[in-house]
C-alpha cells in the first residue's frame, strides 16, 4: 500500500503534537524553524503525490487495514492531489509570511494551530468518506476559529463569535444529512453511496434529495455561497494578513467538497435521485459575485475589498463548476487554483502597505505613507490577475469560463454577471491603488525588506508559472475532470481495495 | 417509540434553534447544545431503534445493535463537546472584552 496518500494528513498532526508538547521550552525562533521545515516537507510529500496521481488511476489507502465501506479509505486521484498541493503551497507561502510579519507573536499556539489547520485540509481534501469529511472539516474549523480569534482584539472577538456560531449551526446541518443518508442506505463512504443512491426505490428518495439539499446548504455555507456569505467580510477582514491568506483556500474547501459530493454520489448519474445542481447553484453562484463586486466598490478598507473580492472568485468559480460538463469544471478547477493563489497575494499584500501606514492601517480614505516600488508593482499584478487583464492567469481562467459556459442556457446571465462583476473589481482595485499608493507618492518610503517580500513573491511566481504554463495546466485539468465524471471507475477502484474485512 | 424519539428530536431541535436567535451569548451557547442533543439522538436513530438487541457479538443471536450509527453519535458528541467548550470561553473573553455580551454585536463600521 502507497503510504505516501496519508502523509499529508500524519506530517502536519505529528509536527503539531511536537510543537505543542516542546511548549515553552521552544523559543518563537525554534517554532518557526519546525513550522517553516514541515511546510517545505509537505510541499514535497504533495508534489510527489501529484506525480503519483497523474497516472490516471485513483490510489485507495484503508486506513487501519479494514476494507471499505465500512472502513474509511484515504483516496488520491487527480483532484485531490491538486488541492493538497495547493493547501501545501498556500501553506507555506503564509507561514513565510507570518514569519516575516510577527502574526504568531500574540498567541502561545499559533504554530501548532496553522499545522493542524494544515492536516485538517488535507484530510478533507483527501477522504473518501462522508463521515470522515465532517471530521476534517470540524479539525479545520476549530484551527481556523483559533487562528482567526489570535491575540483577542475586539474586532477579531466580533468576528469570531459570529463565524463560530454559524460554522457550529452548519454542523450540525452536516450531522443531520449525514444520520439521513446512513438511515436510507446504510452506507457512508463516497464510492458505496455512488452506487447505492441510483438504485433507490422512488419512496426512499425524497429523504436522500433532502439530505443531499443540505450537504449543499453545508458546504455552500463553507464555500460562501449567497445568502450564506454574509459571515466572510468581517471574518477575513478583522484576521492578520498571513492568516486571511491560508483562509483563501478555506472557501475553496466547500467548493471542493461540492464537486466531490455532488458528481460522484448526486451526479447524473443518480437519475431522478439527484438533485439539479446546476438550477441551485448558478443562480446563487451569480448572486454571490454580483454581492462581492459591489461590496468591494463599497468597502472602506483594503481588508474589507480584499474579503470581497474572495467572495468574487469564489462565486465565480462556483457558478461555472455547477454546470457540471467536463469543459465547465475543467476550466473552473484553473480558475480555482489561479484565483486561490491571487486572493491570497492580495491578502499579504493588504497586509504590508497596512503595516506602513501605522495609526490609518488600511483605511481606504486617505492616502497615508509612501508605499516602495516593489509594494506598488505587486498591488499592480495582482489586481491584474484578480480582474482578468491578460496575460496573466487570471485572463486566462476568465477566458476559459465564458468559453466553458457558452452552450449552456445560462450563458447570457454568466457572461453579463462575470464580465461585470470584473469591470466593477477593476474600477474598486483601481481607485484603492490610486489612493494608496500612487496619490501617497510624497516623501521616501520605507525601503521592503527581504522578509516581508519573500511570500508575496512566491506568489507571484506561482501566478507566472500557471499564466506561461497554462497550456499543460489546462490537460491536466481537463484530465481531472475526466477522472472526476466517470463514477463508475472511482467506484469500482476504491471498493475493490484490499485489506481486511 | 418512533414517535417519542421523533417528538422529543423535533422539540429539542425548536427549542435550540429559537435560542440560537436570541440576543444574548448564553441563550445562544444553550440554543447550540440543545440543537446538538437532538443531531445526536437523530443520527443514533439513523441506525434504527431497536430494544433489548445484543451490542456484542455472540453465538445464537440473529439481531444486534447497529455498531457503526454509535461510532458516529461518540464521534459527534465528543467533537460538539470539544466545539461547546471552545463557544464558552469564547464567549466569556468577549464579554470580557467588547463590554457586553449581545450575540451579534454592531461593528463601528459595517463595511
Amino acid at each position: 500500500m502507497n503510504h505516501w496518500i496519508i502523509a499529508p494528513v500524519l506530517l502536519p498532526a505529528l509536527v503539531a503534537g511536537l510543537l505543542m508538547l516542546g511548549g515553552s521550552a521552544f523559543s518563537l525562533r525554534v517554532q518557526r524553524a519546525v513550522g517553516l521545515l514541515a511546510s517545505a516537507a509537505l510541499l514535497a510529500v504533495a508534489v510527489v503525490l501529484l506525480d503519483q496521481s497523474a497516472s490516471g488511476v485513483q490510489q485507495v489507502y484503508a486506513l487501519g487495514n479494514w476494507r471499505p465501506p465500512f472502513g474509511i479509505v484515504v483516496v488520491l486521484d487527480r483532484l485531490s492531489a491538486v488541492m493538497v498541493l495547493l493547501a501545501a503551497t498556500l501553506g507555506l507561502c503564509a507561514l513565510i509570511a507570518v514569519a516575516a510579519g510577527g502574526a504568531d507573536t500574540q498567541g502561545r499556539f499559533f504554530h501548532p494551530l496553522f499545522q493542524f489547520q494544515l492536516m485538517g485540509l488535507n484530510g478533507a481534501f483527501l477522504t473518501g468518506d462522508l463521515f470522515n469529511l465532517f471530521v476534517f472539516f470540524e479539525v479545520l474549523l476549530i484551527a481556523s476559529y483559533c487562528l482567526l480569534l489570535t491575540g483577542n482584539t475586539p474586532s477579531r472577538l466580533r468576528a469570531g463569535l459570529h463565524y463560530v456560531v454559524v460554522n457550529l449551526v452548519g454542523s450540525a446541518l452536516f450531522l443531520i444529512a449525514v444520520g439521513l443518508l446512513y438511515a436510507i442506505t446504510g452506507t457512508l463512504n463516497l464510492a458505496d453511496l455512488a452506487l447505492k443512491v441510483p438504485q433507490l426505490p422512488p419512496q426512499d428518495r425524497l429523504p436522500v434529495e433532502s439530505a443531499a439539499l443540505l450537504l449543499l446548504t453545508v458546504f455552500g455555507l463553507k464555500a460562501a455561497l449567497f445568502p450564506l456569505f454574509l459571515w466572510l467580510p468581517p471574518a477575513y477582514s478583522a484576521a492578520s494578513a498571513p492568516v486571511a491568506a491560508l483562509f483563501a483556500i478555506m472557501t475553496k474547501v466547500g467548493i471542493y467538497s461540492i464537486l466531490r459530493v455532488f458528481v460522484t454520489v448526486f451526479g447524473p448519474a443518480a437519475g431522478e435521485a439527484a438533485p439539479l445542481l446546476a438550477s441551485w447553484i448558478v443562480p446563487t453562484g451569480l448572486l454571490t459575485v454580483a454581492w462581492g463586486a459591489l461590496g468591494a466598490l463599497a468597502s472602506r478598507r483594503l481588508g474589507t475589498l480584499a474579503a470581497h473580492l474572495t467572495l468574487l472568485s469564489a462565486g465565480t468559480t462556483l457558478s461555472v463548476a455547477a454546470l457540471a460538463t467536463e469543459p465547465a469544471v475543467s476550466a473552473s478547477l484553473y480558475y480555482l487554483v489561479q484565483s486561490t493563489l491571487a486572493t491570497a497575494l492580495l491578502f499579504l499584500v493588504c497586509g504590508t502597505i497596512a503595516q506602513r501606514r501605522g495609526a490609518l492601517a488600511d483605511s481606504l480614505r486617505h492616502a497615508g505613507a509612501a508605499q516602495p516600488l516593489v509594494v506598488g508593482a505587486l498591488f499592480l499584478l495582482t489586481a491584474m490577475t484578480i480582474v482578468g487583464i491578460p496575460p496573466l492567469s487570471g485572463f486566462i481562467g476568465k477566458l476559459m469560463l465564458l468559453q466553458a459556459s457558452f452552450p449552456a442556457g445560462q450563458a447570457v446571465a454568466i457572461w453579463a454577471v462575470l464580465l461585470g462583476s470584473s469591470f466593477l473589481a477593476l474600477v474598486a482595485l483601481m481607485r484603492a491603488g490610486m489612493t494608496l499608493i500612487w496619490a501617497a507618492r510624497r516623501g521616501a518610503a520605507s525601503p521592503a525588506g527581504v522578509g516581508e517580500m519573500t511570500a508575496p513573491v512566491l506568489l507571484v511566481l506561482g501566478i507566472l508559472a500557471l499564466s506561461v504554463a497554462a497550456g499543460p495546466v489546462k490537460r491536466f485539468m481537463d484530465a481531472t475532470a475526466a477522472q472526476l465524471g466517470d463514477v463508475q471507475a472511482y467506484a469500482g477502484t476504491v471498493l475493490a481495495a484490499p485489506g481486511r474485512r | 417509540m418512533e414517535l417519542l424519539i421523533a417528538t422529543g428530536i423535533g422539540v429539542l431541535t425548536a427549542a435550540g434553534v429559537y435560542l440560537l436567535l436570541r440576543e444574548r451569548t448564553f441563550s445562544v451557547l444553550l440554543g447550540l447544545t440543545l440543537l446538538s442533543y437532538a443531531v445526536n439522538l437523530f443520527v443514533f436513530a439513523s441506525g434504527r431503534l431497536t430494544v433489548g438487541a445484543a451490542p456484542r457479538i455472540q453465538p445464537g443471536i440473529e439481531q444486534y445493535a447497529d455498531p457503526l450509527a454509535q461510532a458516529l453519535v461518540l464521534t459527534a458528541i465528543v467533537i460538539s463537546f470539544a466545539m461547546t467548550a471552545f463557544v464558552v470561553v469564547l464567549a466569556i473573553v468577549a464579554h470580557g472584552r467588547l463590554g457586553d455580551d449581545r450575540a451579534n454585536p454592531s461593528a463601528e463600521e459595517d463595511i
